[in-house]
Parts: structure tokens; C-alpha cells; sequence
């Protein structure tokens, strides 16, 4: 077993604020770290730190390296990996940990490689072996039809968790811990990738990735007009409207509404489909959902194994009463 | 001059396949797919090679397709020439088999893209559908030390550089680097072309360059898993669905509001 040298969990600041996923990922260190008998480092990179090297000790780290440089204000992949090479050359750790967000999916390999090892990748759950001490990590694979057990043999052992894998704990302004900084020359011609313009899509009305309650439609909809309905639906019940994979590659509604393995992850409390047959790639976007609504005409569609509620029929038909009928409720 | 582009693809358990197909050998661990499902190729990748074909409609490219298993299914990797691309390339080997560590894999591809010689641009799928790794590409680009520009909607090559729109959670971001570059490319590109009937018989004739471990001159120290799978299991699925029910569609409709609102769900 390698000598313990700590747990360092990479963070993410957005708006000089540390993000929701970092304080999950913290909340997923904190045992591991514990069991090992070792401290919980965070790594910051960024500009005006010190704020979010605060936020990240309320909720769980014990020191904070940070690497604060007005070149990082942006996100640029290579000005940060080089930064975070710096940064974990410092602290030496054990184990990496970090959330599988959009920032995540980019840094999380490319760090790995430039350190001479794999990720474990997309980690519901990480602990430590029993026997071995090695992080041990349960992630799907397989579109989340299967789940499978790895183990990291290399140091640094490197895990990826999920978004919302983990629930992150509550915040302790009382905690009190060391912010070092780790000075890193950065060199901004080692950038290569140039951003020229960004397109955002204005999603009005609620945000599908913190909605309470979310209304999807699917193939099964048939084109992109009964996706007003849901969208008058959503109004309704002050949810937010998402989609499958099936429906954005048909064009119906825009890419930043799918749920799914390649797109969003969400976990309302009410989930409420349409016309989706529950293919195990839009599952692995939803299973977190805590109940789970099927309208679909498909009696074996694999929705109706992880629905708690559905109604085998025609949504032509069961949407305008389910509607109607919400409307008279309320 | 006409761009070299190599585009990566992965030999995969077809992911439509039904959930019961699929069974676990514990002494593996594996998943085991059985003989009657054919192996496909990884659907992102078919979108990386719409990219690379794109390019060559546009401005003329040559396309090399290079892969790395334990054993190809020859017919359905040369789907890879039926829609276009000029050269295949299989870096076949029983070491190549059942890689549970990206970081090997990448080191790999890495080996017979150097081997290939000089290229403009590689494209990669965003992540192969079997384990949703989303790695290799990413730690490919690191090796080779080319920028890497990750999922991908569009992609054109012009005066030496690459400009792509990255998706983001909220929108795109167009972004450009230098060539030679690595980009990933995903599904939001759009659905790969149907092989002709002319380019079926040309593929037909064609045949693949194999490559083995040897050819590659591999580091036996790089092929060390640094990730060690330890078991594969089917989720618990414990769910019991209550189906609503109605003299008719309408009345379910209805009744499935009131249920909700009675669970305090609505």
C-alpha cells in the first residue's frame, strides 16, 4: 500500500463562487480522506480566488492550494492544466478527485495523461479497498446497463464523479483551514486554442439542470410543434422542459435541451416524460430523478420499467386531459 | 494542398442490442455480447468520419481510418471505406483486447499515428457507447502534443487552421487552433452517410493494413493497465410501475393528475 499522502479534490469557480459540483466532490473526499488518515486539499485555479477558497473550507476542505493569475480569469484548457500540473506537483496527493462537468470532462484525462495515468471515469460511488487501500470507484458503463468496479494500481489514483452522485454537506462558515498559494509562471503563447465567439442560447424560463419538476418529450412526439404543449405544460407547474437524444437529432428542439448520457443530468424531484421510450442513454441522464412519470403507448417500453407512475396510451389523447385536468387543480 | 485527416474508430457491442442480451462472465470480468448481435462501429465515431468526408466534399482531403482491438469483425470496419475514407488501418493483437485503461489505448493510437507519418487533423467520436469513457481522444491530443478542441458540432479547416463550434451547456462556442489538431465530434454534427453502392463494391476490394503490437514498437511498460477492472454487475432495478388506468385514454390522462397532486408530487 502506498504511503498516504492526502486527498486533493480539483475545484471549479464560476463567478468568483466555488461551483455546486466541487462541494459534492468534497463531500465525496471527505470520508476517503478520513479513512486514510489524511487531510482534504482543494485545488483552486482561477483569478480573485479568495472568496471561493473560503466557501471550499465551509464545505469540507481542510487547506486550499490555489493558483490565482489574472491569465486564468478565462477558462483556457492549457493555461489551467498547466497550472494544475503545478498545483498537484505541489501537494503530492494520493488521490485526484474531481467532478465529471463540462470544465471536468476536458481536464480530468488531459491532467491524468500529462501525470502518467487513467481516470477513472463518471464515478457514482468512490472508496477505498479494504484490502488493497487503492480507490476503488462504481461507475455505469454500457449506457448504464451495467455497473462496473475499478480500481486505480497507479499513483496519483485519479476518480471523475458524476454531478449530483453525491450530496454535498452542509456549509461551515466556523471551519477554518491554510490558503496557500502556488506560484506558476504562465506563459499565454503556450495557448493554442483560440476562442473566437460564443452563442448562447437563452434558456427562458426555469433552468433544466436545477428544476424541481421537468417535462421531456421524445420521438414519440413526432415533430416539434407538440413541444409547445410541453412547454405550456411546464408553465403551469413552473417546470422545465428537456428532451432525448431522439428528439434534438430529429431537430426538434435545441441541443441544450436533452437528457441524457451526452447530454444534461438532472435530478428532480418529478419527472415527467412523454413520448420517450426510455433508452438506457436517456435513462443515464434521469435515473436521479425521485419519481419517474411515463405517458407512452408502448406497454413494453422500457420506460415503464423505471417509471413509478404511467399511462399506457396515446399521448394525442392523455396530454390535452392530463392538462386539463391540472388546470381545473389549480 | 489536400488535407491529411485521420479519423479514429472503435469496434463496439451494438448499443441498440436489448438490455437482456447483454450477460456478465464474472471470471472476466466482461461483459459478453452474444454471436448473433454484430459489432458496430462506435456511432460517434461514424460522426467523426462525417466530419472527415465533409472536409473531403468540400475541399478534398485524404481520409485514413485507424482502430486498435484484440479482433476486428473485417466486414463491419470496412463500412469505415464504404462511406469514404481512403485507408483503413487495424492495430490488431490479443494485447489489444479488453483495454480497461484509456491511458493504454491512447498510448496505442499514438504509436500507429506516428507510425502513419504526417497528418492535419485527427477526428475522434466524443466517446465510444460501450464504456463512456470520453478519455482517449482527449489523452491522445496530450501525447501527440496537438491542441485539442472537444465536442464538436462543425468543423471546417481552412488556411492552416481548425475552427470548430464546441458545444457548451447553454449554447456553442466557436473556436479555433492551429493545424495539425485533434478534434472530438459529436452526434449534434448529424448522422453519418449511407455507404453507396459504388463505394460498397470499391471497400469490397479493398483491404485493411494490420498492424501488431510489433509493428508498433511499443514500450511494453506503457501497455501496463494503471486501472484494474474488478467486477460488473446488472443495477437492482426494484421499481414497480403503477399504470393508471381510465375508461379511456382522457380519463388516464386525468387520473394520472389527480394522482399526482394526491402524492403531492404537482
Amino acid at each position: 500500500m502506498a504511503e498516504a499522502r492526502g486527498v486533493l479534490v480539483i475545484g471549479e469557480v464560476s463567478a468568483g463562487q466555488l461551483s455546486g459540483t466541487t462541494k459534492e466532490v468534497l463531500a465525496a473526499g471527505r470520508p476517503l480522506a478520513q479513512q486514510a488518515g489524511t487531510g482534504l486539499a482543494v485545488g483552486l485555479v482561477g483569478h480573485n480566488l479568495a472568496s471561493a477558497a473560503q466557501e471550499a473550507l465551509g464545505a469540507g476542505g481542510d487547506r486550499v492550494y490555489m493558483v490565482d493569475d489574472a491569465l486564468l480569469a478565462e477558462v483556457r484548457l492549457e493555461l489551467y492544466l498547466a497550472a494544475l500540473v503545478e498545483l498537484c506537483r505541489t501537494v503530492a496527493p494520493d488521490i485526484i478527485l474531481l467532478g465529471r462537468t463540462a470544465l471536468g470532462r476536458d481536464l480530468g484525462p488531459r491532467l491524468a495523461c500529462r501525470l502518467g495515468v487513467g481516470v477513472l471515469q463518471d464515478c457514482l460511488r468512490v472508496e477505498l479497498d479494504g484490502a488493497s487501500g487503492r480507490l476503488t470507484a462504481t461507475r455505469p458503463v454500457y449506457g448504464g446497463n451495467v455497473l462496473a468496479q475499478a480500481r486505480c494500481l497507479a499513483t496519483p489514483q485519479v476518480a471523475a464523479l458524476r454531478p449530483k452522485a453525491y450530496a454535498p454537506l452542509a456549509p461551515d462558515p466556523a471551519r477554518q483551514g491554510e490558503v496557500i498559494a502556488v506560484p506558476v509562471a504562465l506563459d499565454a503563447t503556450t495557448a493554442r486554442v483560440a476562442v473566437v465567439r460564443q452563442v448562447r442560447h437563452d434558456s427562458a424560463g426555469v433552468k433544466l439542470e436545477d428544476a424541481t419538476i421537468v417535462i421531456a418529450g421524445g420521438r414519440g412526439l413526432g415533430g416539434p410543434e407538440p413541444f409547445r404543449e410541453l412547454q405550456e405544460l411546464a408553465g403551469m407547474l413552473g417546470a422545465a422542459t428537456g428532451a432525448s437524444r431522439a428528439a434534438v437529432d430529429a431537430g426538434w428542439v435545441p441541443g441544450n435541451w436533452q437528457v441524457g448520457l451526452t447530454g444534461k443530468t438532472i435530478t428532480p424531484d418529478l419527472y415527467i416524460t412523454v413520448g420517450i421510450s426510455g433508452a438506457s442513454q436517456h435513462m443515464a441522464g434521469c435515473s436521479g430523478a425521485k419519481v419517474i412519470v411515463a405517458i407512452n403507448k408502448d406497454a413494453e417500453a422500457n420506460i415503464f420499467r423505471e417509471a413509478r407512475y404511467g399511462v399506457v396510451g396515446d399521448w394525442h389523447i392523455v396530454l390535452p386531459a392530463f392538462m386539463e385536468a391540472i388546470r381545473s387543480l389549480h | 494542398m489536400a488535407l491529411h485527416i485521420i479519423v479514429t474508430a472503435k469496434q463496439v457491442s451494438d448499443p441498440e442490442m436489448p438490455i437482456s442480451a447483454y450477460s456478465i462472465d464474472a471470471a472476466g470480468p466482461r461483459v459478453v455480447t452474444p454471436a448473433t448481435f454484430q459489432p458496430v462501429i462506435n456511432g460517434f465515431d461514424e460522426n467523426a468520419l462525417e466530419a472527415a468526408l465533409r472536409l473531403k466534399d468540400s475541399q478534398g482531403a485524404t481520409i485514413t481510418v485507424v482502430s486498435v482491438g484484440g479482433q476486428f469483425a473485417l466486414d463491419i470496419m470496412k463500412k469505415a471505406l464504404a462511406m469514404g475514407a481512403d485507408n483503413l488501418i487495424l492495430c490488431q493483437d490479443p494485447l489489444f483486447a479488453h483495454l480497461s485503461d484509456s491511458f493504454v489505448t491512447a498510448q496505442v493510437l499514438s504509436a500507429a499515428i506516428r507510425k502513419i507519418g504526417a497528418f492535419d487533423l485527427i477526428l475522434c467520436g466524443r466517446q465510444a457507447s460501450d464504456w463512456d469513457n470520453a478519455q482517449v481522444p482527449l489523452m491522445l491530443a496530450e501525447l501527440l502534443d496537438v491542441p485539442c478542441l472537444s465536442l464538436a458540432q462543425k468543423v471546417e479547416a481552412a488556411d492552416g487552421k481548425v475552427t470548430v463550434e464546441q458545444l457548451v451547456p447553454d449554447g456553442y462556442v466557436v473556436a479555433e487552433a492551429p493545424l495539425p489538431a485533434l478534434v472530438t465530434v459529436s452526434n449534434e454534427l448529424g448522422a453519418p452517410r449511407y455507404p453507396t453502392m459504388r463505394n460498397i463494391m470499391a471497400a469490397n476490394r479493398k483491404r485493411p493494413t494490420l498492424w501488431k503490437a510489433t509493428d508498433l514498437a511499443l514500450d511494453p511498460a506503457l501497455l501496463t493497465s494503471r486501472i484494474e477492472l474488478v467486477g460488473l454487475s446488472f443495477p437492482s432495478r426494484t421499481q414497480q410501475c403503477e399504470i393508471i388506468a381510465g375508461a379511456d385514454a382522457a380519463e388516464a390522462g386525468r387520473n394520472l393528475a389527480l394522482k399526482l397532486r394526491e402524492a403531492k408530487l404537482i
